[in-house]
Protein backbone atom coordinates (compact mmCIF):
# COMPACT_ATOMS: atom_id res chain seq x y z
CA UNK A 1 0.00 0.00 0.00
CA UNK A 2 1.63 3.00 -1.30
CA UNK A 3 -0.50 5.57 -0.12
CA UNK A 4 0.75 7.49 2.52
CA UNK A 5 -0.59 10.89 4.56
CA UNK A 6 -4.00 12.40 5.41
CA UNK A 7 -6.65 13.66 3.03
CA UNK A 8 -10.00 14.55 3.96
CA UNK A 9 -13.15 14.82 1.61
CA UNK A 10 -15.37 17.63 2.10
CA UNK A 11 -17.50 20.41 1.40
CA UNK A 12 -16.93 23.96 1.81
CA UNK A 13 -19.94 24.95 3.38
CA UNK A 14 -20.57 21.27 5.73
CA UNK A 15 -20.62 21.97 9.62
CA UNK A 16 -19.95 17.87 9.74
CA UNK A 17 -16.50 18.40 8.02
CA UNK A 18 -15.37 21.57 9.59
CA UNK A 19 -15.08 19.13 12.56
CA UNK A 20 -12.56 16.82 11.02
CA UNK A 21 -10.57 19.89 10.27
CA UNK A 22 -10.60 21.58 13.63
CA UNK A 23 -9.54 18.03 14.69
CA UNK A 24 -6.94 17.84 12.40
CA UNK A 25 -5.40 21.40 13.24
CA UNK A 26 -5.51 20.74 17.16
CA UNK A 27 -3.30 18.04 16.80
CA UNK A 28 -1.23 19.85 14.28
CA UNK A 29 -1.61 16.85 11.64
CA UNK A 30 -1.50 18.19 8.12
CA UNK A 31 -3.92 17.25 5.46
CA UNK A 32 -5.34 17.37 1.90
CA UNK A 33 -8.59 18.63 1.09
CA UNK A 34 -10.93 17.42 -1.45
CA UNK A 35 -13.86 19.89 -1.75
CA UNK A 36 -16.18 17.42 -3.57
CA UNK A 37 -19.20 18.86 -5.30
CA UNK A 38 -22.30 16.89 -3.76
CA UNK A 39 -23.96 16.32 -7.09
CA UNK A 40 -21.45 15.04 -9.24
CA UNK A 41 -19.82 13.35 -6.37
CA UNK A 42 -16.09 12.24 -7.08
CA UNK A 43 -14.94 8.55 -7.94
CA UNK A 44 -12.86 8.74 -5.12
CA UNK A 45 -15.45 9.65 -2.31
CA UNK A 46 -17.87 6.85 -3.77
CA UNK A 47 -14.89 4.12 -3.61
CA UNK A 48 -13.43 5.21 0.07
CA UNK A 49 -17.21 5.40 1.52
CA UNK A 50 -19.57 3.51 -0.56
CA UNK A 51 -22.07 2.75 2.08
CA UNK A 52 -23.04 6.41 2.70
CA UNK A 53 -21.41 8.61 -0.06
CA UNK A 54 -21.56 10.97 2.39
CA UNK A 55 -18.77 13.92 3.31
CA UNK A 56 -16.48 13.81 5.46
CA UNK A 57 -14.44 11.09 4.72
CA UNK A 58 -11.00 10.64 6.45
CA UNK A 59 -8.44 8.64 4.38
CA UNK A 60 -5.00 7.86 6.51
CA UNK A 61 -2.53 6.26 4.71
CA UNK A 62 -4.86 5.12 2.21
CA UNK A 63 -7.71 3.68 5.06
CA UNK A 64 -11.15 5.48 4.79
CA UNK A 65 -12.82 6.33 8.15
CA UNK A 66 -16.74 8.06 7.56
CA UNK A 67 -19.21 9.69 9.80
CA UNK A 68 -17.74 13.01 10.94
CA UNK A 69 -18.02 12.25 16.01
CA UNK A 70 -16.35 8.48 14.53
CA UNK A 71 -13.47 10.63 12.23
CA UNK A 72 -12.98 13.08 15.56
CA UNK A 73 -12.63 9.95 17.73
CA UNK A 74 -10.56 8.19 15.63
CA UNK A 75 -8.07 11.75 15.05
CA UNK A 76 -7.69 11.53 18.83
CA UNK A 77 -6.56 8.38 19.21
CA UNK A 78 -4.64 7.70 15.68
CA UNK A 79 -2.36 11.19 16.75
CA UNK A 80 -2.56 10.29 21.05
CA UNK A 81 0.64 11.84 21.91
CA UNK A 82 -0.97 15.71 20.59
CA UNK A 83 -3.58 18.02 21.84
CA UNK A 84 -5.72 15.78 23.77
CA UNK A 85 -9.54 16.04 22.34
CA UNK A 86 -11.55 13.40 24.39
CA UNK A 87 -11.29 14.28 28.36
CA UNK A 88 -9.16 11.56 30.33
CA UNK A 89 -11.68 10.58 33.12
CA UNK A 90 -14.41 7.67 31.63
CA UNK A 91 -17.68 9.40 33.00
CA UNK A 92 -16.07 13.04 31.70
CA UNK A 93 -15.61 11.03 28.32
CA UNK A 94 -19.32 9.29 28.96
CA UNK A 95 -21.12 13.27 29.53
CA UNK A 96 -18.54 14.37 26.56
CA UNK A 97 -20.60 11.21 23.88
CA UNK A 98 -23.79 11.50 25.63
CA UNK A 99 -24.59 15.70 24.98
CA UNK A 100 -22.38 14.95 21.38
CA UNK A 101 -25.20 12.85 20.51
CA UNK A 102 -27.87 14.72 22.09
CA UNK A 103 -27.15 17.86 19.56
CA UNK A 104 -26.43 15.84 16.61
CA UNK A 105 -30.34 13.88 17.25
CA UNK A 106 -31.98 16.67 19.18
CA UNK A 107 -31.15 20.38 18.40
CA UNK A 108 -29.99 19.61 14.54
CA UNK A 109 -33.32 18.37 14.14
CA UNK A 110 -34.64 20.92 16.23
CA UNK A 111 -32.68 23.71 14.31
CA UNK A 112 -33.48 22.44 10.75
CA UNK A 113 -37.08 23.45 10.70
CA UNK A 114 -36.76 26.53 11.36
CA UNK A 115 -34.98 27.15 8.10
CA UNK A 116 -37.86 25.45 6.49
CA UNK A 117 -41.00 27.89 8.06
CA UNK A 118 -41.93 31.27 7.93
CA UNK A 119 -44.22 33.32 10.49
CA UNK A 120 -45.68 31.47 13.25
CA UNK A 121 -44.67 28.31 12.34
CA UNK A 122 -41.34 29.72 12.82
CA UNK A 123 -41.72 31.30 15.78
CA UNK A 124 -42.61 27.92 17.08
CA UNK A 125 -39.42 25.90 15.23
CA UNK A 126 -37.25 29.05 16.91
CA UNK A 127 -38.99 28.42 20.51
CA UNK A 128 -38.50 24.60 20.34
CA UNK A 129 -34.66 24.95 19.19
CA UNK A 130 -33.88 27.29 21.84
CA UNK A 131 -35.79 24.92 24.38
CA UNK A 132 -33.18 21.94 23.26
CA UNK A 133 -29.83 24.34 22.96
CA UNK A 134 -30.63 25.38 26.42
CA UNK A 135 -30.68 22.23 27.36
CA UNK A 136 -27.38 21.65 25.85
CA UNK A 137 -26.03 24.91 27.52
CA UNK A 138 -25.96 23.20 31.14
CA UNK A 139 -23.15 21.14 29.51
CA UNK A 140 -21.20 24.96 29.40
CA UNK A 141 -22.14 25.74 33.27
CA UNK A 142 -18.68 26.84 35.36
CA UNK A 143 -16.73 26.39 32.71
CA UNK A 144 -14.94 28.43 29.57
CA UNK A 145 -15.49 25.73 27.00
CA UNK A 146 -17.32 22.55 26.51
CA UNK A 147 -14.20 20.78 27.54
CA UNK A 148 -13.50 23.01 29.74
CA UNK A 149 -10.36 25.17 30.62
CA UNK A 150 -9.57 24.47 26.32
CA UNK A 151 -11.65 23.14 23.55
CA UNK A 152 -12.26 19.75 23.63
CA UNK A 153 -14.45 17.30 21.93
CA UNK A 154 -17.86 18.35 22.68
CA UNK A 155 -16.89 22.34 21.38
CA UNK A 156 -15.47 20.51 18.09
CA UNK A 157 -18.98 18.84 17.45
CA UNK A 158 -21.35 21.68 18.52
CA UNK A 159 -18.77 24.50 17.42
CA UNK A 160 -20.07 24.96 14.06
CA UNK A 161 -23.18 26.90 16.04
CA UNK A 162 -21.10 29.48 16.95
CA UNK A 163 -20.50 30.39 13.23
CA UNK A 164 -23.38 29.21 11.29
CA UNK A 165 -26.70 29.65 13.99
CA UNK A 166 -25.32 33.67 13.31
CA UNK A 167 -25.49 33.24 9.13
CA UNK A 168 -29.14 31.59 9.76
CA UNK A 169 -30.31 33.87 12.07
CA UNK A 170 -29.25 36.91 8.76
CA UNK A 171 -30.91 34.82 6.31
CA UNK A 172 -34.30 34.27 8.55
CA UNK A 173 -34.28 38.03 9.90
CA UNK A 174 -34.92 36.43 13.65
CA UNK A 175 -32.62 35.46 16.26
CA UNK A 176 -32.24 31.99 17.96
CA UNK A 177 -29.46 32.62 20.37
CA UNK A 178 -29.40 35.55 22.31
CA UNK A 179 -27.85 36.54 25.57
CA UNK A 180 -31.55 36.91 27.35
CA UNK A 181 -32.62 32.77 25.98
CA UNK A 182 -28.84 31.35 25.66
CA UNK A 183 -26.36 33.75 27.65
CA UNK A 184 -23.68 30.85 28.43
CA UNK A 185 -24.05 29.18 24.50
CA UNK A 186 -23.34 33.59 23.18
CA UNK A 187 -20.68 33.73 25.41
CA UNK A 188 -19.43 30.57 24.38
CA UNK A 189 -19.72 31.30 20.47
CA UNK A 190 -17.53 34.15 20.77
CA UNK A 191 -14.60 32.35 22.93
CA UNK A 192 -14.87 29.89 20.52
CA UNK A 193 -14.70 31.80 17.17
CA UNK A 194 -11.11 33.48 19.06
CA UNK A 195 -9.61 30.16 19.19
CA UNK A 196 -6.63 30.35 16.23
CA UNK A 197 -7.25 26.91 14.59
CA UNK A 198 -11.39 27.48 14.63
CA UNK A 199 -10.73 30.61 12.36
CA UNK A 200 -8.42 28.76 10.15
CA UNK A 201 -10.67 26.61 8.91
CA UNK A 202 -14.14 29.13 8.94
CA UNK A 203 -15.52 29.18 5.49
CA UNK A 204 -16.30 32.67 4.49
CA UNK A 205 -19.14 33.83 6.23
CA UNK A 206 -20.96 36.02 2.82
CA UNK A 207 -20.11 33.06 0.88
CA UNK A 208 -22.30 30.95 3.54
CA UNK A 209 -25.15 33.81 3.67
CA UNK A 210 -25.51 33.62 -0.05
CA UNK A 211 -25.52 29.85 -0.39
CA UNK A 212 -28.25 29.51 2.56
CA UNK A 213 -30.41 32.08 1.22
CA UNK A 214 -30.21 30.47 -1.94
CA UNK A 215 -30.99 27.17 0.01
CA UNK A 216 -34.14 28.78 2.01
CA UNK A 217 -35.88 30.45 -1.27
CA UNK A 218 -35.47 27.01 -3.03
CA UNK A 219 -36.86 24.96 0.51
CA UNK A 220 -39.90 27.61 0.50
CA UNK A 221 -40.72 27.88 -3.14
CA UNK A 222 -40.98 23.62 -3.34
CA UNK B 1 -16.95 -7.63 45.01
CA UNK B 2 -17.50 -6.10 48.52
CA UNK B 3 -20.68 -3.71 48.87
CA UNK B 4 -19.44 -0.82 48.37
CA UNK B 5 -21.76 1.60 47.27
CA UNK B 6 -18.76 3.67 45.60
CA UNK B 7 -18.77 1.25 43.11
CA UNK B 8 -22.29 -0.58 43.27
CA UNK B 9 -23.68 -0.74 39.56
CA UNK B 10 -27.09 -0.87 38.58
CA UNK B 11 -28.80 -1.07 35.58
CA UNK B 12 -32.16 0.43 34.94
CA UNK B 13 -33.58 -1.34 31.88
CA UNK B 14 -36.57 -3.75 30.88
CA UNK B 15 -35.81 -7.26 29.73
CA UNK B 16 -37.47 -6.78 26.50
CA UNK B 17 -35.00 -3.82 25.26
CA UNK B 18 -32.28 -4.87 23.07
CA UNK B 19 -30.51 -1.79 23.83
CA UNK B 20 -30.88 -2.41 27.81
CA UNK B 21 -29.43 -6.11 27.06
CA UNK B 22 -26.06 -4.55 25.26
CA UNK B 23 -25.60 -3.28 28.71
CA UNK B 24 -26.22 -6.61 30.87
CA UNK B 25 -23.80 -8.35 27.97
CA UNK B 26 -20.93 -6.02 28.27
CA UNK B 27 -21.09 -6.17 32.65
CA UNK B 28 -21.11 -9.87 32.23
CA UNK B 29 -18.24 -10.43 29.87
CA UNK B 30 -16.36 -8.19 32.42
CA UNK B 31 -17.48 -10.19 35.21
CA UNK B 32 -18.27 -6.79 37.08
CA UNK B 33 -21.82 -7.67 39.11
CA UNK B 34 -24.59 -5.96 38.96
CA UNK B 35 -28.15 -4.90 40.00
CA UNK B 36 -30.80 -5.27 37.37
CA UNK B 37 -33.86 -2.52 38.44
CA UNK B 38 -36.34 -3.68 36.06
CA UNK B 39 -39.08 -0.82 34.62
CA UNK B 40 -42.64 -1.50 34.78
CA UNK B 41 -44.00 -1.43 31.39
CA UNK B 42 -45.53 1.70 30.14
CA UNK B 43 -44.57 3.35 33.30
CA UNK B 44 -41.95 5.21 34.40
CA UNK B 45 -39.87 5.27 37.72
CA UNK B 46 -38.74 8.24 39.63
CA UNK B 47 -35.33 6.77 39.62
CA UNK B 48 -35.40 6.54 35.69
CA UNK B 49 -36.89 10.58 35.25
CA UNK B 50 -34.17 11.50 37.89
CA UNK B 51 -31.26 9.65 36.27
CA UNK B 52 -32.19 10.58 32.77
CA UNK B 53 -34.52 13.95 32.45
CA UNK B 54 -32.65 14.61 28.97
CA UNK B 55 -34.65 11.28 27.27
CA UNK B 56 -36.41 9.28 30.09
CA UNK B 57 -35.41 6.33 28.46
CA UNK B 58 -34.15 3.08 29.47
CA UNK B 59 -31.14 1.73 29.52
CA UNK B 60 -29.24 3.63 32.10
CA UNK B 61 -25.74 2.74 34.19
CA UNK B 62 -25.57 3.86 37.42
CA UNK B 63 -22.08 3.27 38.61
CA UNK B 64 -21.25 4.71 42.42
CA UNK B 65 -24.95 6.65 41.69
CA UNK B 66 -23.98 8.50 38.61
CA UNK B 67 -25.78 7.83 35.96
CA UNK B 68 -24.80 6.91 32.14
CA UNK B 69 -27.35 7.05 29.22
CA UNK B 70 -27.36 5.80 26.17
CA UNK B 71 -26.22 2.19 25.36
CA UNK B 72 -23.35 3.20 23.12
CA UNK B 73 -22.29 5.27 25.21
CA UNK B 74 -22.72 3.10 27.99
CA UNK B 75 -21.00 0.11 26.16
CA UNK B 76 -18.12 2.49 25.67
CA UNK B 77 -18.01 3.70 29.40
CA UNK B 78 -17.83 -0.04 30.90
CA UNK B 79 -15.02 -0.73 28.69
CA UNK B 80 -13.17 2.39 30.08
CA UNK B 81 -13.74 2.79 33.67
CA UNK B 82 -13.05 -1.07 33.93
CA UNK B 83 -10.58 -1.18 31.62
CA UNK B 84 -8.80 -3.77 33.72
CA UNK B 85 -10.52 -6.53 32.63
CA UNK B 86 -10.64 -8.56 29.79
CA UNK B 87 -11.82 -9.25 27.49
CA UNK B 88 -11.78 -5.33 25.82
CA UNK B 89 -15.20 -4.26 24.55
CA UNK B 90 -13.87 -2.16 21.39
CA UNK B 91 -10.63 -3.12 19.39
CA UNK B 92 -7.45 -1.30 20.60
CA UNK B 93 -6.71 -0.52 17.26
CA UNK B 94 -7.85 3.56 16.49
CA UNK B 95 -9.14 1.97 13.42
CA UNK B 96 -10.81 -0.68 13.87
CA UNK B 97 -12.33 1.06 16.69
CA UNK B 98 -13.48 3.48 14.13
CA UNK B 99 -14.54 0.63 11.77
CA UNK B 100 -16.93 -1.18 14.59
CA UNK B 101 -17.80 2.34 15.49
CA UNK B 102 -19.07 2.84 11.91
CA UNK B 103 -21.42 -0.35 11.48
CA UNK B 104 -22.83 0.17 15.15
CA UNK B 105 -24.12 3.31 13.78
CA UNK B 106 -24.75 1.99 11.07
CA UNK B 107 -26.84 -1.03 12.57
CA UNK B 108 -28.89 2.02 14.85
CA UNK B 109 -30.08 3.89 12.00
CA UNK B 110 -31.17 1.08 9.51
CA UNK B 111 -32.65 -1.54 12.09
CA UNK B 112 -35.05 -0.28 15.04
CA UNK B 113 -37.77 2.05 13.43
CA UNK B 114 -38.01 -0.69 10.56
CA UNK B 115 -37.98 -3.82 12.83
CA UNK B 116 -40.78 -1.90 14.68
CA UNK B 117 -42.34 -1.52 11.94
CA UNK B 118 -42.16 -4.97 11.33
CA UNK B 119 -43.47 -6.36 14.97
CA UNK B 120 -46.31 -3.92 14.64
CA UNK B 121 -44.96 -1.99 17.25
CA UNK B 122 -45.13 1.20 15.01
CA UNK B 123 -47.66 2.16 11.92
CA UNK B 124 -45.87 1.58 8.71
CA UNK B 125 -45.07 0.17 5.60
CA UNK B 126 -44.19 -4.07 6.17
CA UNK B 127 -43.05 -4.38 2.95
CA UNK B 128 -40.63 -1.50 3.19
CA UNK B 129 -39.72 -2.31 6.26
CA UNK B 130 -38.62 -5.82 5.41
CA UNK B 131 -36.50 -4.34 2.66
CA UNK B 132 -34.53 -1.97 4.57
CA UNK B 133 -33.50 -4.74 6.89
CA UNK B 134 -32.53 -6.96 4.29
CA UNK B 135 -30.33 -4.41 2.74
CA UNK B 136 -29.02 -3.35 5.77
CA UNK B 137 -27.99 -7.56 6.89
CA UNK B 138 -26.98 -7.68 3.31
CA UNK B 139 -24.32 -5.01 4.19
CA UNK B 140 -23.72 -6.00 7.55
CA UNK B 141 -22.48 -9.55 6.15
CA UNK B 142 -19.82 -7.59 4.14
CA UNK B 143 -18.96 -6.12 7.22
CA UNK B 144 -18.54 -9.60 8.92
CA UNK B 145 -16.56 -11.05 6.75
CA UNK B 146 -14.00 -8.33 6.29
CA UNK B 147 -14.18 -7.26 10.30
CA UNK B 148 -14.33 -11.45 11.10
CA UNK B 149 -11.34 -12.31 9.27
CA UNK B 150 -12.43 -15.73 9.33
CA UNK B 151 -12.79 -15.77 13.07
CA UNK B 152 -16.38 -16.30 15.00
CA UNK B 153 -17.04 -12.58 15.56
CA UNK B 154 -16.84 -9.52 14.45
CA UNK B 155 -14.21 -8.52 17.38
CA UNK B 156 -12.08 -11.87 16.38
CA UNK B 157 -12.46 -15.46 18.75
CA UNK B 158 -14.92 -13.34 21.62
CA UNK B 159 -17.67 -11.31 21.33
CA UNK B 160 -17.24 -7.52 21.34
CA UNK B 161 -18.71 -3.93 20.95
CA UNK B 162 -19.98 -4.48 17.43
CA UNK B 163 -21.04 -7.97 18.12
CA UNK B 164 -22.94 -6.80 21.26
CA UNK B 165 -24.79 -3.94 19.25
CA UNK B 166 -25.79 -6.03 16.33
CA UNK B 167 -26.68 -9.27 18.60
CA UNK B 168 -28.88 -7.31 20.79
CA UNK B 169 -31.36 -6.77 17.72
CA UNK B 170 -31.49 -11.10 17.09
CA UNK B 171 -34.45 -11.38 19.49
CA UNK B 172 -36.24 -8.62 17.62
CA UNK B 173 -35.41 -10.67 14.11
CA UNK B 174 -36.92 -13.77 15.51
CA UNK B 175 -40.15 -11.97 17.46
CA UNK B 176 -40.79 -10.21 13.60
CA UNK B 177 -39.80 -13.50 11.86
CA UNK B 178 -42.58 -14.99 13.77
CA UNK B 179 -45.17 -12.47 13.51
CA UNK B 180 -44.63 -11.69 9.90
CA UNK B 181 -44.08 -15.65 9.01
CA UNK B 182 -41.27 -14.04 6.53
CA UNK B 183 -37.34 -15.04 7.49
CA UNK B 184 -35.35 -12.20 8.65
CA UNK B 185 -31.93 -13.41 9.65
CA UNK B 186 -31.87 -15.60 6.29
CA UNK B 187 -29.31 -18.24 5.96
CA UNK B 188 -29.34 -18.48 2.33
CA UNK B 189 -29.33 -14.61 1.59
CA UNK B 190 -26.67 -14.03 4.73
CA UNK B 191 -25.40 -16.92 5.73
CA UNK B 192 -22.33 -15.56 7.51
CA UNK B 193 -24.35 -13.65 10.12
CA UNK B 194 -27.20 -16.54 10.58
CA UNK B 195 -24.01 -18.82 12.00
CA UNK B 196 -22.99 -16.13 13.86
CA UNK B 197 -26.17 -15.14 15.75
CA UNK B 198 -26.12 -18.80 16.75
CA UNK B 199 -22.91 -18.60 17.94
CA UNK B 200 -23.93 -14.90 19.99
CA UNK B 201 -26.66 -16.75 21.70
CA UNK B 202 -24.94 -19.35 22.98
CA UNK B 203 -21.97 -17.44 24.36
CA UNK B 204 -22.27 -17.53 28.38
CA UNK B 205 -22.88 -13.89 28.63
CA UNK B 206 -25.51 -13.59 26.21
CA UNK B 207 -27.42 -16.89 27.02
CA UNK B 208 -29.14 -15.51 29.99
CA UNK B 209 -30.18 -12.17 28.95
CA UNK B 210 -31.26 -12.78 25.38
CA UNK B 211 -35.12 -12.96 25.53
CA UNK B 212 -36.93 -15.45 24.37
CA UNK B 213 -38.76 -14.59 20.61
CA UNK B 214 -42.45 -16.03 21.97
CA UNK B 215 -42.27 -13.94 24.99
CA UNK B 216 -41.62 -11.16 23.12
CA UNK B 217 -44.35 -11.20 20.61
CA UNK B 218 -46.16 -11.43 23.97
CA UNK B 219 -44.92 -8.49 25.17
CA UNK B 220 -44.83 -6.13 22.02
CA UNK B 221 -48.68 -7.27 22.46
CA UNK B 222 -49.44 -6.37 26.10
CA UNK B 223 -47.46 -3.32 25.15
CA UNK B 224 -49.31 -2.32 22.34
CA UNK B 225 -52.29 -2.36 24.62
CA UNK B 226 -50.79 -0.89 27.35
CA UNK B 227 -49.71 2.10 24.65
CA UNK B 228 -53.10 2.26 23.83
CA UNK B 229 -54.52 2.86 27.03
CA UNK B 230 -51.69 5.30 28.46
CA UNK B 231 -50.13 7.59 25.84
CA UNK B 232 -46.46 7.91 28.64
CA UNK B 233 -45.73 4.04 27.16
CA UNK B 234 -41.72 4.59 27.35
CA UNK B 235 -39.93 3.18 23.82
CA UNK B 236 -39.39 -0.71 23.62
Amino acid sequence: MAEKGVKVFGMWASPMVIRVEWALRLKGVEYEYVDEDLANKSADLLRYNPVTKKVPVLVHDGKPIAESTIIVEYIDEAWKGGYPIMPADPYERARARFWARFAEEKCNAALYPIFTTTGEAQRKAVHEAQQCLKTLETALEGKKFFGGDAVGYLDIVVGWYAHWLPVVEEVIGASIVTDEELPLMKAWFDRFLAVDVVKAALPDRDRLVAANKARREQLLSA
Amino acid sequence: MASDDAAAVRVVGGWASPFVMRVCVALRLKGVAYEFLQEEPGKKSELLLASNPVHKQIPVLLHGGRPVCESLVILQYVDEAFSGARPRILPVDPYDRAVHRFWAEYADAKLPTALRTLRGMIDGDKAAAAEQVAAALAQLEEAFTACSKGQHFFAGDDIGFLDIVLGSYVGWFRAAERITAQTVLDEMRTPRLAAWAARFCGHESVRDVMPDAGRLVEFGEALRAALAANANAQRM
